[in-house]
């Protein structure tokens, strides 16, 4: 069953430093009153446009395993191939701060109000990434009220697009989550619509399920370091 | 300080009002338009693309700076048209098909404005022929590609191959970033340059056009 629900934005405004670290300054770096004060204007756009909501559906690993195979384009062999099977519980999840915000963003891009649309896109996406958290974490609560996983499970997200899981493999998720009650939709380049938005497969497990070594062949072309930063947090880096 | 240092460090501190009125004043006594953009609000630009790159200042001080240099380039544009002033090159910029993270680009395009290339942004999720299409509709000499996901970054060699496939090569030339993005990764498909940040990709895009 679906279980959606919803945040209210001023659960979700991030710390004025997440959104200036997004943006290359330094945590602790002083920055001018100006930028405080962009950040501040930020902040009270992100609660006046955003309409935050998620969903979240149980999964099992069979389903998984015809959703992720998807459009059959995905690297040969990637994390989240060997992960899932040793997962005890997963869910699809599918997040999005709505419509609004993004229209906001893009208009203030276009009339060139450049900084505080970066500023907001800033705010935005620290926010998005926390709904999915907190969404993900009410189910993950849930799970353990009902005993069915234990309390040092741990859980975690991966996404379409990142670690050689293909883009494309968005359209099954979509198909078996059905996000479009939370206004979320797909286009046929596999983004989603409205852009402010999450989706993914949540792997409950123990720790050390969620551990890989980064020494897949599409690594060797990949700079980003997200995947090192989340093990490291699990204590599995 | 003459009129246009003073509209350059307007630039450089983001002053709207100062640099729409040394803009005005400098159009009534300067005479040249050519002239005012290059020593006042370029020159303004290169200063803040400088500090940029030596980590002085941060992204939000660059784009303030830039929709400072807007309101005053806004002011001259008339006038660049008369004089017949080009641009140093035009560039196509877009995030590759798949990939909805636009603000590098977005800020590789506003670097590169202030450098005094004109620019045709795509926006996001842009497919290969497009990409070819915009640089062969706007007679375009550099390609700047941007991805933010792994599972995009292919589509860069898509963009890179077409353009050769349809004998644009020596013309126009590719330039890939985006976090993912690596130097090799550029190599490896082919492209002209890489461009690890955004005050890079804008002195790649100088050398690719024989212009630094």
């Amino acid at each position: 069953m679906n279980d959606t629900s919803t945040v209210a934005a001023a659960e979700l405004i991030p710390s004025r430093g997440a959104v200036l670290e997004l943006q290359g300054i330094p945590r602790g770096h002083v920055v001018p009153r100006e930028i405080e004060s962009l950040c501040d204007q930020a902040m009270a756009l992100f609660v006046q446009t955003a309409e935050p909501a998620g969903i979240i559906k149980r999964v099992s690993a069979a389903e998984f395993a015809t959703i992720y195979a998807g459009e059959g384009r995905n690297e040969p062999q990637t994390p989240v191939a060997e992960i899932f099977p040793r997962a005890d519980r997963l869910a699809l999840i599918a997040v999005t701060l709505g419509p609004s915000i993004s229209r906001e963003i893009s208009e203030r891009f276009q009339s060139d109000d450049l900084a505080l649309a970066c500023m907001l896109d800033a705010v935005a996406s620290v926010a998005a990434d926390h709904l999915a958290e907190t969404v993900q974490q009410r189910h993950v609560d849930r799970r353990r009220e009902l005993k069915e996983i234990d309390q040092e499970a741990r859980a975690l997200r991966y996404s379409p697009g990142y670690c050689g899981w293909h883009l494309s493999g968005q359209r099954a998720l979509f198909g078996f989550l059905d996000p479009e009650p939370i206004g979320l939709s797909l286009r046929d380049s596999f983004l989603m619509d409205p852009l402010k938005s999450v989706s993914g497969v949540v792997l409950i497990g123990a720790g050390w399920i969620h551990a890989f070594d980064n020494a897949y062949p599409f690594c060797t072309d990949c700079h980003a370091r997200g995947c090192r930063e989340r093990m490291d947090v699990l204590g599995q880096g | 300080m003459d009129t246009l240092s003073d509209l350059a460090d307007g630039v450089v501190n983001g002053d709207e009002s100062k640099v729409s009125a040394l803009t005005a004043q400098a159009i009534d006594t300067e005479g040249s338009a050519k002239r005012i953009l290059d020593d006042g609000l370029i020159r303004g630009m290169t200063i803040v693309g400088e500090r940029f790159k030596a980590h002085e200042i941060f992204l939000p001080d660059v784009l303030m700076a830039a929709k400072a240099m807007y309101v005053g380039l806004g002011l001259l544009r008339p006038l660049l048209i008369e004089e017949n002033v080009d641009s140093l090159a035009k560039v196509v910029v877009g995030s590759v098909q798949g990939d909805l993270h636009d603000i590098g680009k977005n800020l590789v395009g506003i670097m590169l404005k202030g450098a005094g290339f004109e620019v045709i942004d795509l926006g996001n999720d842009v497919s290969p022929s497009r990409f070819v299409e915009a640089a062969k509709e706007h007679d375009a000499s550099v390609i700047g590609l941007s991805a933010l996901l792994t599972t995009t970054m292919p589509v860069m060699k898509s963009v890179v191959d077409e353009v050769r496939s349809q004998g644009l090569g020596d013309r126009v030339k590719t330039i890939v970033g985006g976090a993912p993005v690596s130097e090799d990764f550029a190599r490896k498909i082919g492209a002209d340059a890489y461009g690890f940040d955004a005050a890079n990709a804008v002195d790649k895009v100088k050398t690719l056009v024989g212009k630094n």
